[in-house]
């Protein structure tokens, strides 16, 4: 081994941090958003009335999936300054030094062009450009724009999480319909109150970044506000999808049933105070936010159902209206 | 100075290479089954060798 050969051996070696292992990357496209992501899209692929064939059903599905997962790239790329300074995203490959930032920028990059053009490919154009406009408004709107700059972050930028079902569904059919617009307004309404009962536990981290969060501009009298205004708007719209296509009776009794614990627990923090949640650690927020990732996945279960149950079940069982 | 055969750092990269093969055949197979289900559903493909294609012969007389 000769001498040049042997230094940069060992430049590489100092380097370590920076010689990122397949794991490092591959939680740059925040897996368990991508799970998410995949149900959701499934979910809204299977529950269309126009069905594809399996092999292009599960590359659609996984092209959203890496659509979603550059989009994260991206987002974990433009706000490495902000997760190191937060608890909660200390850890990520990118604060953390094991993946470098130009590194994720270029997979993140590469990986939203490969899985544009191939769902295009693998599905239509139209669920392509959905995908494509879910990314920009994932890294550009939200992650560049939004985070930063107002409270209504997390209102907004929520639109970026509530598109999969509708890639999915459009995936399928070619076009966009009303009840790929209600599984739209059903993760979009979720959203909020899911991520207001984080940062009312989690009440240090966006404080220390300086992320305009409801609770640091606001407070957390607003906050708490704003979690119940937002429920109560979800639980008529979740209850009342339950009436279109996209419900039905197994729908409606989740539906019922999810949005009254829901509403409950919502009662509950808009009626507690910072004192009663310090004595308990935050029971009450925590358990909502628990419970809120339960919600959104009983809801997409049900629809998936719903759309595997012939209508002609429902009719034979006297329950015409959803036949 | 000595290095062990198997430094940590070759693990990482053997790791992340093995990593990226298996997807790069994974993604072959894909394309592969994708390929054949689109020019499955895209209905009979005539071909230009051994058999004449219907559609390429001048009409006959009688045919209507």
């Amino acid at each position: 081994m000769t001498e040049t050969s042997l230094h940069t051996l060992e430049d590489e070696i100092a380097q370590g941090p920076h010689d990122a292992g397949f794991g490092d990357f591959f939680a740059l496209l925040k897996p368990r958003v991508m799970t998410l992501v995949v149900f959701t899209a499934a979910v809204g692929l299977l529950a269309a009335p126009i069905g594809l064939h399996w092999i292009e059903a599960i590359a659609a599905i996984l092209f959203i999936a890496i659509g979603a997962g550059a989009s994260g790239a991206l987002n974990m790329w433009w706000d490495a300054d902000i997760d190191a300074v937060m608890k909660r995203t200390a850890k990520r490959p990118i604060p953390s030094g094991r993946v470098d930032p130009q590194d994720a920028l270029n997979l993140g990059l590469g990986l939203s062009g490969f899985s544009v053009v191939m769902l295009g490919l693998a599905a239509n154009w139209l669920a392509a450009g959905l995908l494509a406009f879910t990314i920009f408004f994932y890294a550009v709107v939200y992650s560049m724009w939004l985070k930063r700059s107002t409270p209504q972050n997390i209102v907004i930028g929520g639109a970026a999480g509530a598109f999969p079902p509708m890639i999915g569904w459009v995936a399928a059919t070619g076009s966009v319909s009303v009840e790929s617009v209600l599984m739209f307004a059903l993760i979009f309404m979720w959203t909020p109150p899911h991520f207001w009962a984080l940062a009312l536990f989690m009440r240090s981290d966006y404080d220390d970044a300086g992320v305009p969060m409801l609770t640091v501009t606001h407070g957390r009298r607003a906050t708490r506000v704003h979690i119940l205004a937002y429920t109560v708007i979800l639980a008529v719209l979740a209850v009342a999808a339950a009436f279109t296509g996209i419900g039905g009776p197994i729908y409606l009794a989740v539906a019922v049933v999810c949005n009254a614990i829901f509403l409950r627990d919502a009662v509950k923090i808009w009626r507690r105070d910072e004192d009663m949640s310090e004595v308990d650690n935050f029971k009450i927020e925590k358990s909502f936010f628990r419970f809120s990732l339960f919600y959104l996945f009983a809801h997409f279960t049900a629809i998936l159902i719903e759309a595997l149950i012939p209508g002609s079940v429902w009719a034979a069982l006297g329950m015409g209206v959803w036949a | 100075m000595s290095f062990a055969s198997e430094h940590e750092m070759h693990k990482r990269r053997k790791g992340r290479n093995m990593g990226v093969a298996l997807c790069l055949v994974a993604f072959i197979a894909l394309m592969f089954a994708l390929t054949t289900v689109k020019i499955r559903d895209s209905g009979p493909v005539e071909g230009f060798d051994h058999a004449p294609r219907a559609s390429a012969l001048p009409a006959t007389e009688g045919e209507g």
